[in-house]
């Protein structure tokens, strides 16, 4: 715990460090921090410019600079499509890793406090479910959803999504690490139903460990492109990353897109790159629970 | 007398009874209400379409009478299977999976274990902004780092270009690398953290007397600290080259830039081109044979891991 504070301790150690190392030691973190935030730097300034400053003006040079002229245009073209697919991200991320966390919460709570026949069985096949890649699923699921007509719709994309093994594995864990078994019996003894003990006691102790598993989920379903390209059609039911993709095939044939593709790609980022740097220590605990179990 | 006690007693037990088969039943609604979302949507989501696969990788449809006779499906066994592993396209792509995952992820887990360690002895609030910003790739989903990267490759829009530095990134000869270096990009933040994770793990009494009896920092990441977190390292690896094997956004995104990346490049790309042209059997078929060499080694590494623990 007082890792974390600079210490007289932590003071003198790093004193105790001969000046070439430290050198050393900050010239390579700082070459690796420039590696990882560079592009982004260069993604941010490309899209605030005009397609000709990106190509004919270096990146550090404010030439050309019309961010809110780009974004107008973002929002704008082809009848406001992007924002259609914002929205539709939102809806396939957060309500599916919403739902995922709930349907997954609520089994691996069941699986982790509850004894009965078949348990077992019941959890390897989950953890089985972990180790098949998605990837080898998208196929036959929109072979299954065509014969259901229900493929180039929400659903389509919403309903696989929901269904996560390894948030059900991270569940189950959660559950055994946070939730005792005598205060479940003892919520039972005061004449508490299942669901409520549930809702009202469990899921509130197990708050952290479900935080990590709705972001497991969400990333997961945010990042998800094989999916949404073998299932939708329709552009008004693309995600972003989907419809950022066809325009970014299309800047050959209408160069104008360049920029739209540009200035969309920094849209979609901001704000999960706020959210991600700000729950930072849920990925850790994630971690670390499943180097527990695993 | 006696009568009525043993009615009483037999009463009472089927009382028993009755209220054992209310909980029984009140224990099952419970099962179902709490189960029951998660394994209907996993029997329909994950069972059914692996099910589905497997008995459409056993047929093909063959076109009997030229382009315009008919078509059927017929029962081929593992015809199919034997297409797949002998097609050239899946062996090649392959090959350039496993080219991809022997220049990302070990460059990866280097560059993980370095900058952990060195972060590790670093003032904690210089080390806190250093930590997310190497993390912040991660929040950038892959297709948009392909696109990012794709404009970056490109000598019309290169920064690298523009100050007088022409390296081909989308010829063949670097194509590979340059796919490599977006995964690497992308996902080194997440293995800085697993290795930070794991060195929170080793005891600082240890640490405090090696730095008493004089040891330098650099004596003590490589003497004592890696080869503590040296388990974890060698088993986020390991499923690492496992994952590459999915590896699908990056090369089709580098596609719409590059002439070296084929329509088949990566088995996965293969299936989905082969399911473009209806070839569903094939395609499920390299469906399966994936998910398969990926369960199998997944299963495999997992038991060596728990051997090892014991």
């Amino acid at each position: 715990m007082t890792a974390s504070v600079p210490t007289a301790g932590t003071r003198r150690r790093l004193s105790h460090q001969s000046r070439g190392a430290v050198v050393a030691r900050y010239a390579i973190l700082i070459a690796a921090a420039a590696y990882f935030v560079g592009p982004i730097l260069w993604l941010v300034a490309a899209a605030s410019k005009t397609s000709a400053a990106v190509v004919s003006t270096p990146a550090w040079s404010l030439q050309g600079f019309q961010l809110l002229t780009n974004l107008h245009d973002l929002v704008t073209y082809d009848g406001g499509i992007y924002l259609r697919w914002a929205l539709n991200s939102v809806g396939y991320a957060v309500l599916g890793a919403l739902v995922g966390t709930l349907v997954a919460g609520m089994g691996g709570y069941y699986i982790s406090l509850f004894r009965f026949r078949g348990r077992d069985a019941l959890f390897a096949i989950v953890l089985g479910g972990v180790l098949v890649p998605t990837t080898a699923l998208a196929l036959p699921l929109f072979l299954l959803f065509a014969q259901v007509n229900l493929t180039d719709t929400f659903w389509a994309v919403f309903l696989p999504s929901v269904i996560n093994p390894f948030a059900f594995f991270l569940s189950r864990v959660a559950a055994d690490a946070s939730v005792p078994i005598e205060v479940v019996e003892s919520a039972r003894v005061d004449g508490a139903g299942e669901t409520r003990i549930f809702f009202s006691i469990a899921s509130r102790l197990m708050l952290p460990g479900l935080v990590t598993v709705f972001l497991t989920q969400f990333v997961g379903i945010w990042n998800n492109f094989l999916l949404p390209v073998v299932m939708l059609n329709d552009d008004a039911t693309y995600p972003l990353t989907l419809g950022l993709y066809t325009w970014n095939a299309q800047i050959p044939q209408a160069p104008a897109l360049q920029s739209l593709v540009l200035i969309g790609s920094v849209v979609s980022i901001a704000p999960l790159a706020v959210a991600f740097l700000a729950l930072q220590r849920f990925w850790r605990n994630g971690l670390n629970a499943g180097a527990v179990k695993a | 007398m006696t009568a009525t006690s043993a009615t009483t007693v037999t009463s009472a037990g089927r009382g028993e009874r009755a209220t054992a088969r209310r909980l029984g039943r009140g224990r099952l609604r419970t099962r179902a209400l709490f189960l029951g979302p998660f394994y209907v949507g996993f029997a329909l989501f994950f069972v059914l379409p692996i099910g589905y696969a497997i008995v459409q990788s056993l047929f093909v449809v063959e076109r009997t009478g030229g382009v315009f006779g008919t078509v059927s499906t017929r029962f081929a066994g593992l015809a199919q299977y034997a297409r797949v592993l002998t097609d050239p396209d899946f062996l090649q792509g392959l090959g350039r999976v496993a080219g991809f995952a022997l220049i990302q992820v070990p460059t990866m887990t280097a560059a993980a274990v370095v900058i952990g360690l060195l972060l590790a002895s670093t003032a904690p609030r210089a080390a806190a902004v250093i930590r997310s910003i190497v993390f912040l790739p991660y929040a950038v989903p892959t297709v948009i780092a392909g696109i990012m990267w794709a404009s970056l490759y490109q000598p019309s829009t290169s920064p690298l270009d523009q100050v007088g530095i022409t390296i081909p990134w989308l010829s063949g000869q670097l194509i590979l690398v340059s796919i490599a270096n977006i995964g690497l990009w992308a996902w080194t933040g997440f293995n800085v953290l697993i290795v930070v994770s794991a060195l929170t793990s080793v005891p600082t009494e240890v640490i405090e007397a090696a730095r008493l009896d004089g040891a330098s920092e650099m004596r003590i990441a490589v003497g004592l600290k890696l080869p503590l977190i040296l388990p974890t390292v060698v088993m986020s690896t390991l499923f690492a080259l496992i994952g590459c094997l999915q590896l699908f956004s990056e090369p089709v995104i580098l596609r719409t830039v590059s002439t070296a990346i084929s329509s088949t490049y990566t088995p996965n790309m293969l299936a989905l081109s082969a399911a473009a042209g209806n070839a569903y059997g094939r395609a499920a078929a390299i469906s399966v044979v994936l998910a398969l060499i990926t369960f199998v080694m997944s299963l495999g590494l997992l038991r060596l891991v728990r051997r090892a623990g014991r």
